[in-house]
């Protein structure tokens, strides 16, 4: 990708107005609490139609929803609390745009889309704190009507205070896998088990690094306490077979959706009825607009995905432009705010611009010191959590690795064998997978260990997907309203 | 003279695999020779991977008849030559009128075009919105020409790259050619695999095929021509049902517009931005064209746009490829410089290529396309000549 170097332009003092952040989770309201401190006026982007990311997503206002904090946050009700009234009492001095998809972004411009119009955002700074998905491989059965991601199965009750069905199984791997059974089961839902792909040994070996985090650590341990105490299935060391069901418009008597889980266990099977799944393991950085910024990337281990490169401030390879939060690499809500107000303390050196001092606000020196510590506890939980190993040699020919432009896994393996393919942009330019609305969101993770299995490379070889705007399918229609449309040049009217 | 140790000898080397070297390379394979492609990167993953996928004879200037109606010729015979159809179909372009004065033009295009054997009918009127009532206000008539159609530009290259493989041409993809000489006798290269050793080959002929990259071998014999990069800006919709009965044009150029199997509608139109090395699609040009779209096909109003992308693609003065023997060097012949309008052209352009190397001539007209064309203009025009 090209490299967008160069130096922002030279602004002085406290009037500077082209501070951009984009993302209001707890990195995003942490930076802008930040840049305001120092007499900024950040303008704040976010998808979300109200702050907190989502961690601490609020139930959409005005709804009707009457679930208190401590109910929809449990242990983290202080911290949403306060990162929720951070934000309330920032919303005078910051430029706040909720439900705002940054959707393109060229050399110091964003383009963005706000309830049906389109507007580009010129910047000089740049805070990214764009978050992360759910990190999602298939199995056989994925695809059936009631198989949710863990992330979406939370949103469902967080935001919505629905469950995704009436006796469901959540699987895969992650410290999110506890958390939302825990926060199914105690909102009333009919948890039927939880299925742990990683051992407990393994859990067990890595207590000593996820005792770095000793609060985080026993909340975890209470979850899975809470959880057999209340009489749910946890199982550990499980190898996912397949989930079973029938597909909208099967010939199979009774309504489409999931009917039963299969696992292995101590080569065992077993099998539990069910009516829905949430699958899901652990978290993928969402670093598209990173990617189209032109930040340059590396592979990083621990995450086990390419990233943008950053120092420990935060500071990308193009000038001007930072990163915060999970977006930047999976580190949870606390690193978050740690990172977000470190890369924005970033900014204001690079401006010339004096830190500002601020209650319960560590300095620069003292977050970077706490952030190597939560990397720490990362470790130990990519040590207890970690992904199935080379998951893709289980996935049978005929399973859907992408769902938009119904790529078998067959078809992927053939593209390495036929064509020798060894690099994921070119598989998908072979064969489609990723080209759909999804754009590899969801399906280039598993398409990558698809292709490492099938070439005999490993996963950081096959390299990764381009970012090719928009981030998220948007509408064409509001692109018509905007007043300021160029037009196209004679030299460039092609046929 | 002696060769190096450990040297490769060739017939033929061809630097560059877009469609225009690997179809050479497939041509050349076929008819007996010894022949190795290059290419910096992946086969078809540049200018002929990411146009718009246009297989079209219609609208082009007079002098590129000949040689598109032999292209045109070739696509029919993909399946028997590359194993695949390069998912083309012959689903007939629709070059369109936005005024009634564009329709002039449109039937001396097709009375002009009618002497090299290309059939287009201009239709207009009341019977133009009737068989086409899936277009907008935005056009009045069109041109219809049912021997065009579109194709998977993805695919096309690196078939014609695994059939020359499969024919014995020894294609070496993620070796750049690092230096390029004569040495009176035959061309002596160098080329640097991604992983692996230096290669020294030597060759009898050499096929300068490197598209937006061409000049650094032109240049190299003193053939520098003025070309620059342009960077195509295309974007696609989501699937939608189908409703575009034909790849579509416009007179005076603009946007262009087709319907693919699945029902994504690609689109494209104006330019990207880029630093002659890569591509970036521009939010601003995505935009204008989708306004001028949009005049054309309504029902792209409601569609998701879910992806945008660009490419680098080598433009000249006349917009005219150059093609053809060089001036400078015996056995070097060009083929670069399309200037976005190489994709239905390259399948016979390597056709064209393999009559040169083998007999020395070809029957197909490309006087117009000579190398030296541009000698008259000042040599500075090649770097002062972009587009902002």
């Amino acid at each position: 990708m090209i490299e967008r170097a160069g130096p922002p332009p030279a602004r002085q003092g406290a009037d500077f107005t082209d501070a951009v952040i984009v993302g209001a989770g707890p990195a995003g309201i942490r930076a802008a609490q930040t840049l305001v401190a120092a007499g900024l006026r950040p303008i704040v982007l976010d998808e979300n139609p109200r702050w907190g990311g989502q961690i601490y997503r609020q139930p959409p206002a005005h709804a009707g929803f009457t679930r208190s904090k401590q109910t929809l946050y449990g242990f983290e009700a202080a911290k949403a609390e306060a990162v929720h009234n951070a934000m309330s009492s920032l919303l005078p001095h910051v430029d706040y745009r909720p439900e705002t998809l940054v959707w393109a972004c060229d050399p110091r411009r964003l383009h963005t889309m706000h309830e049906g119009r389109e507007t580009p955002v010129p910047f000089s700074h740049l805070i990214i704190a764009s978050g992360a998905t759910d990190r999602v491989l298939p199995l056989p059965g994925w695809t059936l009507p009631g198989v949710y991601t863990l992330g979406g199965a939370q949103v469902a009750l967080k935001a919505q205070g629905c469950a995704i069905g009436e006796r469901v199984v959540f699987a895969g791997t992650g410290p999110l896998l506890y958390l939302v059974a825990y926060q199914y089961a105690k909102a009333g839902a009919n948890v039927a088990a939880v299925l742990d792909t990683s051992a407990f040994a393994a859990q067990a070996r890595a207590t000593p690094r996820l005792l770095s985090q000793p609060s985080t650590f026993a909340k975890g341990v209470y979850y899975v306490g809470w959880l057999r105490a209340h009489g749910v299935r946890v199982e550990h060391g499980v190898t996912l077979d397949s989930i079973e069901g029938a597909e909208a418009g099967d010939d199979i008597d009774g309504a489409a959706g999931v009917r039963a889980i299969r696992w292995l266990r101590d080569g065992r099977e077993h099998s539990l009825e069910c009516s829905a799944v949430g699958l899901g393991y652990g978290l993928r950085p969402e670093t598209q607009l990173a990617d189209l910024a032109g930040c340059r990337f590396v592979f990083d281990e621990l995450n086990r995905c390419w990233l943008p490169a950053r120092d420990a401030a935060g500071r990308t390879s193009c000038s001007g432009i930072y990163l915060a939060g999970d977006g930047a690499g999976i580190a949870g809500a606390d690193a978050a705010e740690l990172a977000g107000r470190r890369a924005a303390l970033a900014l204001l050196e690079d401006l010339g611009v004096a830190a500002p001092s601020m209650p319960d606000m560590p300095d620069a020196a003292s977050i970077e010191r706490k952030l190597a510590g939560i990397r720490r506890f990362r470790e130990g939980i990519e040590q207890a959590f970690a992904l199935p190993e080379a998951p893709a040699a289980r996935w049978p020919d005929d399973m859907l690795v992408c769902r938009c432009e119904e790529i078998s896994a067959r078809t992927l393996r053939e593209c390495v064998r036929v064509d020798g393919v060894s690099e994921i942009n070119r598989l998908k330019a072979l064969t489609r997978v990723g080209m759909g609305r999804c754009q590899g969101r969801m399906c280039g993770e598993a398409a990558c260990h698809v292709l490492a299995e099938a070439s005999g490379q490993a996963l950081a070889q096959v390299g990764r997907l381009r970012a090719q705007a928009p981030i998220k399918p948007i509408p064409i229609a509001p692109m018509l309203f905007d007043e300021n449309v160029a037009t196209i040049p004679e030299e460039a009217r092609d046929e | 003279m002696s060769e190096l140790r450990g040297t490769l000898h060739y017939d033929v080397a061809i630097a560059g695999g877009g469609l225009v070297g690997a179809s050479a390379a497939r041509a050349l394979a076929e008819r007996g020779l010894k022949v190795a492609l290059f290419e910096r990167r992946y086969c078809g993953a540049q200018a002929s991977g990411v146009n718009y996928g246009g297989v079209r004879c219609q609208g082009r200037p007079e002098e590129q008849l000949p040689l598109a109606m032999r292209a045109r010729r070739v696509w029919d015979r993909l399946p028997a030559l590359i194993g695949i159809d390069g998912e083309f179909i012959p689903s007939g372009h629709l070059r369109l009128a936005r005024r009634e004065s564009d329709l002039e033009p449109l039937d001396a295009w097709a009375a002009m075009a009618a002497n090299y054997g290309l059939t287009s009918t201009v239709i207009r009127g009341a019977e133009f919105r009737r068989r086409f009532p899936w277009l907008g206000e935005g056009a009045v008539g069109g041109s219809l020409c049912m021997s065009d159609g579109h194709a998977n530009p993805r695919l096309v290259s690196p078939a014609f790259a695994r059939a020359a493989r499969a024919l014995g041409a020894d294609v070496r993809e993620r070796t750049p050619i690092t230096s390029v000489a004569h040495d009176g006798v035959r061309f002596q290269l160098t080329a640097q695999p991604e992983q692996g050793e230096t290669l020294h080959v030597s060759c009898d002929w050499l096929l300068n095929t490197a598209g937006a990259w061409a000049n650094h071998i032109a240049g190299t014999f003193g053939e520098r021509v003025p070309m620059h990069a342009i960077y195509p800006n295309m974007w696609v919709t989501e699937p939608l049902p189908k409703f575009v009965g034909h790849s579509l044009g416009v007179y005076g150029g603009g946007v262009y517009a087709r319907q693919v199997e699945r029902g994504n509608c690609v689109i494209g139109g104006g330019r990207g931005t880029g630093d002659g090395e890569y591509a970036q699609p521009s939010a601003d040009t995505t935009r204008a064209v989708m306004r001028e779209a949009c005049a054309l096909l309504p029902a792209l109003r409601n569609a998701l746009l879910i992806r945008t992308w660009s490419g680098v693609e080598g433009e000249t003065p006349d917009d005219n490829p150059v093609i053809g023997m060089s001036r400078t060097t015996a056995r070097l012949v060009h083929a670069f410089g399309f200037s976005g309008g190489g994709f239905l052209l390259a399948p016979g352009v390597g056709e064209v290529l393999a009559d040169l190397v083998t007999h020395g001539e070809t029957i197909t007209p490309i006087d117009a396309f000579a190398v030296d064309r541009f000698a008259h203009r000042p040599h500075s025009a090649c770097v002062t000549q972009q587009h902002s």
